[in-house]
C-alpha cells in the first residue's frame, strides 16, 4: 500500500507530512523546539518512537501508544568497572554512557516487543517490552576488537544501521562509523566482521583493506532479496551480492560517490539511490545542484534526478537517516540541513518540494 | 535535612519540586532525593551516575568540586541548588 504519511526528525522538532488531495503538507509538530534525533513506527504495534537528545539533560526516548506520547527508558551504559583503562584511537578514555540515539530498528515479525538500539559510543542494545526496558548487547560491546572502532564526525564510533533479516529475526547486521559490519546469527549472542572488499582512503596503506576500518555512512538491504547489500561509504559506494560477505566498489559515479545516504527498492534489489555531495572536506552538493543518484541495474550506470530540485546555488546536504522510499518502492522522500523537504510519487523521476524553511532535518520515514 | 532546588528549565521535561533529603555528602543527599523521583536522576547524573556535563551544583553558594563521585560534604540545613548551562542554536 502506497504511504501517505511521513515523520520527520529535526533539530527543532518532530513534524508529521500527510498526503492530501494534491499536495503532501505539513499536518503537525510534536516536542516543537526539542531536538529529535531519530524517530521510528513500528509497523507490528503501530506504536511511535522518537529520540531526543537534550543535551544538558542527557539522550531520551518516547513513545506514542493511543494514549499519546510517553517518556520510557533509554538505554543506558552498565557500570564501568573501576580501574579499566579503555581509550579509543585516538587515546581518549571511551565513555560508558549514551551519547546519541544513533539507530532504531524493529525486530521480526514473530516478536513483536523487540527493538534494536544503536548508539554513540558503541554500544548496541535490545528491548523486549517495547522500550519498557533495555539491555546492552554485552558480546559486541565485549567484543576484543570493539575499541579499534574510531570516532569519525562524531567524537566517538556510532552503531547507526541496523538489519534485522526478513527470514530470521535471529541474524542481524550493524554497521559502525568507523567500524565497519557486524553480523550475529544468534540474536547477538557472538558476533564476527563483514565487509570484504570495501575500501579506506583515510587511513594508512596497510589498513586500507582492513574491514574494520571501513567508514560506513549507511547500510542497506534489499527486504525481496535479502544477499543484496547496498553501503554509501565514506569514500565510495559499494555493492555486496552475498550478504554483505564481500563488497565491489562501483566507480566511476557521477557527479559525486561521496555521500551519506542510500535507500535500495524493496523488491528490486537493483535498483538505489543516493544523494551525493562534493566529498568529505566539501559537503555540500556539486557545483550548487542538488540531485539524486539512481540506479535500476546494480550499479552499472546511473540516472542523475533534477526534475523539481533547486539547481542554482543549493547547499543541502542529506544526512544518512534523511532519505528513504515506502514499502512500494514508489514512493521517496529526503529531507536536508538547510532544511528542505522534497517527495517523488515516481520513484525519483521527479520531486515536490514540500517546504525549504525546516528546521535541520536529521531523519524521515514513512508510515 | 538538606533542602534541595533544581533549575526551572528541567520543569519542562521532568517535575521536579523542591524537595529534603538526609546525606553527610552531595551522593547520598541525591540518591535519597532520587529514590522519590527516579525520572529525574537521568536527567541530572549519567550513566556512570556522574554530574551530566553541563550540569553543576552550588552547596551552600559553593560549586561543587567532585563531579565524579558527588563526594562534596553536605550538613543538616544545607541548600543544594541544581543548575545547568544553557547553550545550542
Amino acid at each position: 500500500m502506497v504511504s501517505e504519511e511521513i515523520v520527520v526528525s529535526t533539530r527543532k522538532g518532530l513534524f508529521r507530512v500527510v498526503r492530501n488531495t494534491r499536495h503532501w503538507d505539513i499536518d503537525s509538530v510534536e516536542f516543537l523546539g526539542d531536538n529529535v534525533s531519530l524517530a521510528l513506527t513500528d509497523a507490528r504495534s503501530g506504536f511511535g518512537y522518537a529520540a531526543l537528545d537534550h543535551g544538558h539533560f542527557g539522550v531520551k526516548l518516547h513513545r506514542l501508544t493511543g494514549d499519546g506520547w510517553q517518556e520510557i527508558a533509554a538505554p543506558t551504559y552498565p557500570q564501568k568497572p573501576e580501574g579499566l583503562d579503555e581509550k579509543d584511537m585516538w587515546g581518549r578514555p571511551i565513555p560508558w554512557s549514551t551519547q546519541r540515539i544513533w539507530a532504531l530498528a524493529a525486530g521480526g515479525a514473530g516478536e513483536p516487543g523487540v527493538l534494536w538500539c544503536g548508539t554513540v559510543p558503541g554500544g548496541l542494545f535490545r528491548s523486549t517490552d517495547h522500550g519498557d526496558s533495555w539491555t546492552m548487547v554485552r558480546a559486541l560491546w565485549d567484543h576484543p576488537k570493539r575499541t579499534q572502532w574510531m570516532g569519525g564526525g562524531a567524537d566517538w564510533p556510532g552503531i547507526h544501521s541496523i538489519i534485522v533479516d526478513p527470514c530470521n529475526p535471529r541474524r542481524l547486521w550493524v554497521a559502525v562509523s568507523t567500524g565497519g559490519i557486524w553480523f550475529t546469527d544468534d540474536a547477538g549472542e557472538s558476533w564476527s566482521q563483514r565487509g570484504e572488499g570495501m575500501r579506506a582512503e583515510h587511513v594508512p596503506p596497510e589498513l586500507t583493506s582492513d574491514p574494520i576500518a571501513q567508514d560506513v555512512h549507511c547500510l542497506v538491504q534489499c527486504p525481496a532479496a535479502p544477499e543484496r547489500m547496498w553501503v554509501q561509504h565514506h569514500n565510495g559506494i559499494f555493492v555486496s551480492s552475498d550478504e554483505g560477505r564481500t563488497f565491489r566498489e562501483i566507480t566511476g559515479v557521477k557527479p559525486s560517490a561521496f555521500g551519506f545516504a542510500v535507500v535500495v527498492h524493496p523488491r528490486d534489489p537493483d535498483t538505489a539511490w543516493f544523494i551525493p555531495g562534493i566529498k568529505d572536506e566539501k559537503r555540500i552538493p556539486c557545483e550548487g545542484r542538488l540531485v539524486v543518484t539512481r540506479t535500476r541495474n546494480g550499479g552499472k550506470s546511473f540516472d542523475v534526478l533534477t526534475n523539481g530540485l533547486p539547481q542554482h546555488y543549493a547547499y543541502d546536504l542529506v544526512y544518512r537517516h534523511a532519505l528513504a522510499t515506502d514499502s512500494t518502492g514508489d514512493l521517496l522522500t529526503f529531507g536536508s540541513t538547510t532544511g528542505g523537504l522534497w517527495i517523488s510519487e515516481d520513484q525519483g523521476d521527479s520531486w515536490l518540494c514540500v517546504t525549504h524553511t525546516l528546521p535541520p532535518i536529521y531523519a524521515v520515514h514513512f508510515v | 535535612m538538606v533542602k534541595i532546588l533544581f533549575t526551572a528549565n528541567i520543569q519542562r521535561h521532568v517535575a521536579c519540586p523542591e524537595t529534603e533529603a538526609d546525606g553527610a555528602n552531595l551522593r547520598e543527599v541525591l540518591d535519597n532525593a532520587f529514590k522519590e523521583n527516579a525520572r529525574a536522576r537521568s536527567y541530572v547524573l549519567d550513566d556512570q551516575a556522574r554530574l551530566r556535563k553541563h550540569m553543576t551544583i552550588f552547596v551552600d553558594g559553593h560549586a561543587l568540586r567532585d563531579r565524579v563521585r558527588l563526594s562534596d560534604p553536605v550538613t543538616p540545613g544545607s541548600v543544594v541548588y541544581i543548575y545547568q548551562a544553557l547553550s545550542g542554536g
